[in-house]
């Protein structure tokens, strides 16, 4: 029993066997969002050490973030933590058992996407 | 390989029996975080882009100053475990294992620099 067709087993077919569906392009966005906001921590965390050490580096790091490359990655920033709040309310709602079947699972992928790019437009206007 | 018994080749294999716990806890984070990032993007947005001087007085305030140290403990504490999930889900053995222990190291240093700047900012 023990040796029994041990590793030439099926496989089941995996992710580049399926054709993209918004559900999963959405779920596997939550993944990136949320993992990849650790560049915007670090630069934040950067720039409240060097407001903690003085005017000198304060400039330094003020001035990374508020150059073209630093406005983009906080624009990223800003959408990507939208994208993954949205996603995380959607994952909180899915979880209480709601929610789940296809045409409503679509249509929260839609409000996801939509909502994102909406909170991410209103931010940029306020700020 | 002829010698290993059925008891020794499924040992280790099964549920490590923390699961449940460790989803509840990123339950209770996201709930904390969906409360805490509009928060948080309200008043770090406010400030970004603002004089030294001005950045100073600003975290000198109570509410800025807790909104923005509870955002980092709450986000990467909740960075920590999710980015748990995705190394245990793409790498195996030893390397799944530093990855674990980089991130751990990674989010603790974030948030004690994090700190340490809001508390010298608000003192």
């Amino acid at each position: 029993m023990a040796d029994v067709n041990r590793g030439n087993r099926p496989l089941s077919p995996h992710l580049q066997i399926y054709r993209p569906q918004l559900t999963s392009i959405t779920s596997i966005l939550t993944r990136i969002t949320g993992n990849g906001l650790i560049v915007a921590v670090l630069l934040i965390v950067w720039w409240l050490l060097a407001a903690a050490t003085g005017p000198d580096y304060f400039a330094v790091a003020d001035g990374v973030l508020r150059s073209w490359f630093g406005k983009l990655v906080m624009l990223g920033a800003i959408w990507a933590l939208w994208y993954h709040t949205l996603a995380g309310l959607r994952h909180l709602w899915f979880d209480s058992g709601r929610g789940l079947d296809i045409p409503t699972a679509e249509k929260l992928g839609w409000g996801i996407i939509g909502g994102s790019i909406l909170l991410t437009l209103l931010t940029i206007i306020l700020f | 390989m002829a010698y290993l018994t059925d008891r020794k080749r499924a040992d280790g294999l099964g549920s490590s029996k923390t699961g449940t716990e460790h989803f509840w806890h990123m339950k209770v984070s996201s709930v904390a975080l969906a409360v805490l990032i509009p928060l948080f993007v309200f008043t770090f947005g406010r400030i970004l882009g603002a004089p030294y001087p001005e950045v100073l007085a600003y975290f000198a305030r109570p509410f800025p100053a807790i909104i923005t140290g509870l955002t980092l403990v709450v986000g990467l504490v909740h960075f920590k475990n999710g980015a748990q999930v995705m190394i245990e889900d793409y790498a195996q053995g030893s390397t799944r294992k530093a990855l674990i222990i980089g991130v751990t190291c990674l989010s603790y240093a974030c948030m004690a620099t994090g700190l340490f700047a809001l508390i010298r900012l608000a003192l």
